[in-house]
């Protein structure tokens, strides 16, 4: 809600998704160099939502994950207009392991409206593909950095961003339900999408206030030479951070085991037979 | 669907629609007398009266499975149940409109404080944890104090050296606490993982219906799957898939059977058989100390 651009929340939940952004692809050209592209989940097929492979962070061997979006209509559909099939999540897991087999830091760049939505998808899985990598990063014992770029679309988002440190771009959103689905439940009226993305606390200045992202990324010169350099640096900073720490997978699991907020009442407890 | 249980239940996938697409009217129900409350089955279009179906572990006589809350769902299972943390609520942490009022709605409605209900328990003389969630406290959708009971549930049984066993049943996320919400799911999956990770049994029994963030997690965790006949069970939702995609759902999409075809759960349970083969699992993955 508050920013200090004084935008509302679904102006920002627009210039999230505008075309006009840095994709994943991009972050990964940006950042990185020697990028080589790894395919496939090995079981099934080669999602293209989803752009995997190793890199290096100036000396530094990473492996990097990013959902694509696209630019122009041809990329966008070539990428399933990056949401993700459970492929791309088993594809992701995959490398993930091979990080950890290695001791490499992982970086994902996310955006997405969410996870692939389709009768395929559900049938080979989607929900068991995300289950899986919630289950699996969250125990990981190397280092694990997650910046949202865009939008960052409920559980199929957060399959990529169990994660030790959580970045956001201050136009970036993460959200449990798009603000449209949420109109149109509680309200019964999509129109009211203005309204539902003010109360989820979508922006990164919300996921901030509530603890969930760490900090939030300029986008001063955003997709420029001086941007990627500044995100470079950054990267590289986080990265040695956390490679130097031990006991990586316990402070994940505490980290992510205090959010909620919950009242706690004294009720006399009863015995059921 | 060939190597399906052989539950009379399934024939409501292939059933006629109508008396007349099966080839004529045949028996017209007598109208009822008693002035009893009844219920229509899904499956065989009968009305059944409540108290016929709450006496056959609200099923209906042709093997369809009614919603059961959490604590019928105590009684049929568990010999013993201890209950933990029932104290645990939702506040209104993002102030969302109207949800303090729908939470005070929901929970004179269903008698339960919130959409799951954690204790100790034995089931078939089998000490261990269980979780039951209730569809009648907004559809078991997870919030904090959800995701909060069933984090500490796993905490403590993997202190306690214990199995688990969890009923689920949930629409999903509870959108009303945003994003707190969304991070229950990665919580929870943090204390399954360490309970596994100590050598315990989790075994969760997917009921109807176990959808979004919920099956994202916690349920698609568990050491063995099971599910109750014609559970759904999915990420996304039907008509949303319907809405997106412009296509027909296929028969039986998203129906504990279609899973079980599709090698995502490893068996489906029917009520009746549901305590005795819960203990014997329970038995036979007992942690090695
Ligand atoms: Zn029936």
């Amino acid at each position: 809600m508050a920013n200090p651009k004084y935008k509302s929340a679904y102006e920002i939940v627009k210039t999230a998704r505008s075309g006009q952004r840095p994709t994943g692809i991009d972050m990964i050209n940006g950042c990185f160099t020697d990028f080589i592209e790894l395919h496939g989940d090995r079981y099934f097929s080669d999602d293209r939502a989803i752009i995997g492979g190793l890199a290096l962070l100036y000396d530094i061997p990473v492996t990097v994950i990013a959902i694509e979006k696209g630019h122009t209509l041809k990329e966008r559909t070539e990428h399933g207009f990056g949401a993700p099939q459970p492929e791309g999540y088993r594809k992701a897991l995959r490398l993930m392991r091979q990080a950890e087999k290695f001791k490499r830091p992982i970086i994902c760049f996310v955006d997405t409206s969410g996870a692939y939505c389709g009768i395929d998808a559900e049938e080979r899985g989607q929900g068991s593909a995300i289950a899986a990598n919630l289950y699996e990063m969250i125990g990981l014992k190397v280092p694990i950095i997650s910046v949202f770029i865009g939008e960052g679309g409920s559980g199929g988002a957060l399959a990529l961003a169990v994660a030790d440190k959580v970045w956001m771009l201050e136009n970036a959103v993460y959200s449990v339900i798009s603000p449209e689905g949420c109109a149109s439940i509680i309200w019964k009226d999509i129109k009211k999408a203005e309204t539902a993305a003010e109360y989820l606390k979508m922006t990164a200045y919300d996921a901030l206030e509530l603890g969930v992202a760490d900090e939030i990324i300029s986008e001063n010169g955003l997709g420029g030479d001086e941007f990627y350099t500044m995100l470079k640096d950054k990267l590289k900073a986080a990265a040695d951070e956390l490679t130097a720490f031990d006991g990586l997978a316990d402070a994940r699991y505490k980290r992510f085991r205090k959010f909620g907020s919950y009242d706690e009442i004294t009720i006399e407890t009863e015995e059921h037979k | 669907m060939s190597n399906l249980p052989n539950v009379p239940f399934l024939k409501f996938i292939y059933k006629p629609k109508n008396e007349l697409e099966k080839g004529g009217r045949t028996e017209i129900p007598a109208p009822r007398q008693s002035s009893e409350p009844e219920r229509r089955c899904p499956n065989c279009y009968k009305s059944v009266p409540l108290s016929k179906i709450s006496a056959n572990m609200s099923m209906c006589g042709c093997g369809y499975h009614f919603r059961m809350t959490a604590r019928q769902r105590i009684s049929l299972i568990c010999d013993t149940f201890e209950e933990l943390w029932p104290g645990v609520v939702s506040n209104d942490p993002l102030g969302f409109p109207g949800y303090v009022k729908k939470l005070d709605t929901v929970k004179v409605a269903s008698g339960e404080l919130e959409a799951v209900v954690c204790g100790k328990a034995e089931i078939d003389s089998q000490p261990c944890c269980v979780f039951i969630m209730e569809s009648y406290f907004m559809m078991g959708s997870m919030g904090s104090a959800v995701g909060e009971k069933i984090t500490r549930l796993f905490e403590y049984a993997t202190m306690n050296r214990l199995p688990v066993v969890g009923f689920t049943v949930s629409g999903g996320a509870r959108m009303q606490e945003g994003l707190l919400s969304l991070m229950q799911m990665a919580k929870t999956s943090g204390a399954v993982r360490r309970h596994s990770e100590a050598g315990l049994f989790y075994l969760t029994v997917l009921t109807d219906p176990t959808m979004g963030g919920v099956t994202a997690s916690f349920a698609m965790e568990g050491d063995i799957i099971i599910a109750e006949p014609g559970a759904m069970v999915g990420f996304a939702g039907p008509r949303v898939i319907e809405q997106t995609t412009g296509k027909t759902l296929p028969k039986g999409f998203q129906l504990a059977e279609s899973l079980l075809e599709h090698g995502f759960v490893d068996a489906i349970i029917p009520r009746p058989e549901q305590k005795e083969k819960i203990g014997k699992l329970l038995m036979m993955n007992k942690a090695v100390n």
